[in-house]
């Protein structure tokens, strides 16, 4: 054999397992997506049908009974508003940490990625306190505090790997101007990095999108997002898998959408280091 | 009269027209089940007959729905006015005084309601929590499958005679297997079918010191019998199989017999969900020494938070969600086949629900059957069927249920089994102080 083929066979078993990975993601979206269309007994028939009448009646049901734009307006709010936040407090402090670190940098930076690895229930009580304390239960400004402080350690992480890797001697260059740190902040660091802190946001919508735990917990009636909205179809007595797949697919639906316009920016975000 | 003075009195005219049309406005926590949506459906009835208040929904995952109204109820949150709680809770929560009691004045005939779910959803004579469908469990069969085989299934069964007939029932090759019962670990999913059996057997959870009696003989009987039956006549993984899994598969017609909550009868005689709607028959749960708790008594209630601040306006919607007229308004809306049932004994006396309801004497009957106050053969010092009314019980029978699952599954022995869930069951009521 020689090299081109070796080279044409490698390239094709890198595509085949390339596509089977993909499709094997890809599958149980696809299968939340047909189940939609199903009814419950067509959803629960053994063997499975992939061929079937398909029926709007589950998204009709799932938009009378839930107020489907309210929930999607709480998740639009909540992640865009939690995401805002965060890039606010995490840019002056992945700065400071990138550019002026001090002896403690690394370790804080450590210790930040560290509260991620407490899971989240150990702290429920005290917050759920709190917020009932502060007013903040079922509210907007709840989940988007609760947003904030989950994802902010992964956002600095990010940002601070971002600007770690901007030349020195721009800023440098910068400095000898005459530039102050805002002014380096604002008119160097920043126009550099505008597609790290756009793929670093965009994860972090992605994330609080998602995000059910705090979801469930802290709001009821009025500030519910999707993911609330998914759980209430989940049912102890009674065949629900259609209607929950059609509740599923009406929430994934706009981060699908608008994942696929940002895929650029995520793919860069996500794989940001990788080759180092 | 000056412009000043002009504007004052308009405001204050304004305001007190504010008030005279003030809305109050209650958030109901609730489980997505059928009767449960249909009530959220017929809301704007409630809000016709009771223009000042409004309704919100809250829909939750039973576990989920269970951990938020705790968490509400326990640190007086007041974020739900009216909440669903089960035939558990009520007892324990309104002994702490953390419900309002019902009120059951006036033109709301308590005495309709049938006193076994009026005593498990009461502390003390009071009512905690309101009914708003009651369940017992009980055998259905095909009576088609028993046909063929050359097998009866009697009013009340033992369970030697049940399980001959899931074994002639057995049909794997086919994919009919004789006995579909719950087999996925779980206080309210496991336990709550093998507690009531291991009554029949004359097991109890605990005696009069409050001891755990798992390692007994008839605990030991009970589950052996179980798991013999099950692993030789079940459907595969029935280790992972609850009320929604047996539900899947008795209605895609690959189970003999299934035994369960009496609100399955409805769904499994539905053709809109069932492939064998028409071929369902009914019998009471089987029993080994004793009849005495042979089938459990469970119902999802409305209950009231000590903490609402709306509790009139709570008060109203209860009164008129769980009344005889709801059920009526649910009868002749959607069909007397629809209407939430296991409450009232009215509703089973109405000739059209017994023309509507196959099922009606034999769920009835299961009911009133069952005597939370009394369910065990040797005396236990609890309350509750399929379950003992204290707070400590969630994680005793939880634990219970993961070992008996294994059990199942064959990762353990049924007495190891046993052994573990008394240990863990000794350790946690002594924790909690009992002795």
């Amino acid at each position: 054999m020689t090299l081109t083929q070796q080279r044409k066979l490698k390239t094709i078993l890198v595509g085949i397992a390339s596509w089977t990975i993909a499709l094997l993601l890809f599958f149980p979206i696809f299968w939340m997506f047909i189940t939609s269309f199903k009814t419950e007994l067509q959803a629960i028939s053994v063997p499975p049908q992939l061929f079937f009448e398909p029926t709007l009646e589950n998204f009709t049901i799932v938009q009378e009974r839930s107020d489907y734009l309210k929930h999607a307006w709480n998740s639009v709010v909540t992640s865009f508003g939690a995401t805002i936040l965060a890039l606010i407090i995490a840019i002056p402090s992945a700065y400071a940490m990138a550019f002026f670190p001090g002896k403690r940098t690394k370790d804080i930076l450590l210790w930040m990625l560290s509260t991620k690895m407490l899971p989240a229930v150990g702290v429920l009580v005290p917050i759920y306190i709190l917020s009932r304390d502060y007013g903040l239960l079922d509210t907007q400004l709840g989940l988007v505090i609760i947003f904030t402080l989950m994802n902010l350690p992964i956002i600095v992480w990010m940002l601070f790997s971002y600007f770690k890797d901007l030349p020195k001697e721009i800023l440098e260059a910068a400095r000898m101007d005459g530039a102050s740190p805002w002014g380096e902040m604002t008119k160097v660091v920043l126009p550099l990095s505008v597609g790290g802190i756009a793929s670093t946001g965009l994860l972090s919508i992605v994330l609080c999108w998602n995000e059910a735990f705090w979801s469930l917990n802290l709001t009821a009636s009025e500030a519910a997002p999707l993911t609330a909205m998914i759980a209430s179809y989940s049912s102890p007595e009674g065949l629900f898998w259609a209607k929950l797949s059609a509740a599923s697919t009406l929430a994934c639906a706009p981060i699908v959408v608008f994942g696929w316009f940002c895929q650029k920016q995520l793919v860069q975000g996500l794989t940001f280091g990788a080759v180092k | 009269m000056n412009s000043l003075t002009k504007t004052a009195v308009a405001c204050a005219v304004s305001l007190a027209a504010m008030n005279a049309f003030a809305e109050t406005q209650i958030t109901v926590a609730t489980v997505n089940n059928g009767h449960m949506i249909e009530m959220q459906k017929l809301t704007p009835e409630f809000e016709k007959a009771y223009p000042d208040i409004k309704v919100k929904w809250v829909t939750l995952e039973e576990g989920v729905l269970r951990q938020n109204v705790t968490q509400d109820i326990a640190n007086g949150s007041g974020l739900y006015d009216v909440m669903t709680i089960g035939m558990y809770e009520a007892p324990i929560w309104g002994e702490r005084g953390w419900l309002e009691p019902i009120d059951t004045s006036g033109s709301y005939d308590v005495n309709d309601i049938l006193p076994s779910i009026r005593g498990g959803l009461s502390y003390d004579g009071t009512m905690y929590a309101s009914p708003f469908y009651g369940e017992s469990s009980m055998v259905m069969y095909r009576k088609d499958l028993a046909k063929k085989a050359g097998v009866t299934i009697s009013d009340r069964d033992s369970w030697e005679h049940i399980r001959d007939a899931a074994a002639a029932m057995n049909d794997p090759e086919n994919g009919v297997y004789g006995i579909c019962l719950r087999g996925k670990a779980g206080w309210g999913d496991n336990m709550a079918f093998l507690s009531a059996m291991a009554n029949s057997f004359g097991a109890r959870w605990f005696d009069m010191d409050w001891k755990p009696q798992l390692e007994s003989d008839e605990w030991k009987n009970a589950v052996n019998f179980y798991v013999d039956m099950l692993s030789k006549y079940g459907p595969p993984g029935a280790s992972g199989n609850s009320f929604n899994e047996n539900l899947a598969l008795f209605n895609e017609g690959k189970c003999g017999m299934w035994i369960d909550a009496t609100i399955a009868a409805s769904f499994v005689t539905d053709p809109k969900q069932s492939k064998v709607a028409d071929q369902v028959g009914f019998a009471q749960s089987p029993y080994a020494v004793t009849e005495k708790g042979a089938n459990w008594l469970w119902s999802w209630a409305l209950g009231i938070p000590a903490a609402t601040q709306k509790a009139d306006a709570a008060q109203k919607f209860v009164r008129w969600a769980t009344s005889k007229d709801y059920i009526k308004l649910v009868g002749a809306k959607n069909g007397w086949g629809a209407v939430p049932t296991g409450t009232r004994q009215s509703t089973y006396e109405n000739p059209k629900f017994q023309k509507a309801a196959v099922f009606a004497d034999a769920e009835l009957k299961a009911i009133k059957s069952a005597n939370p106050n009394d369910s065990t053969l040797k005396p236990s010092p609890y309350v509750g069927v399929q379950f003992a009314a204290i707070p400590e019980f969630q994680a005793i029978g939880t634990t219970t249920g993961q070992m008996v699952s294994g059990a199942l599954a064959g990762s353990l022995t049924v007495d190891q089994a046993l052994k573990s869930a008394n240990r863990s069951a000794d350790r946690q009521m002594r924790q909690a102080g009992y002795y």
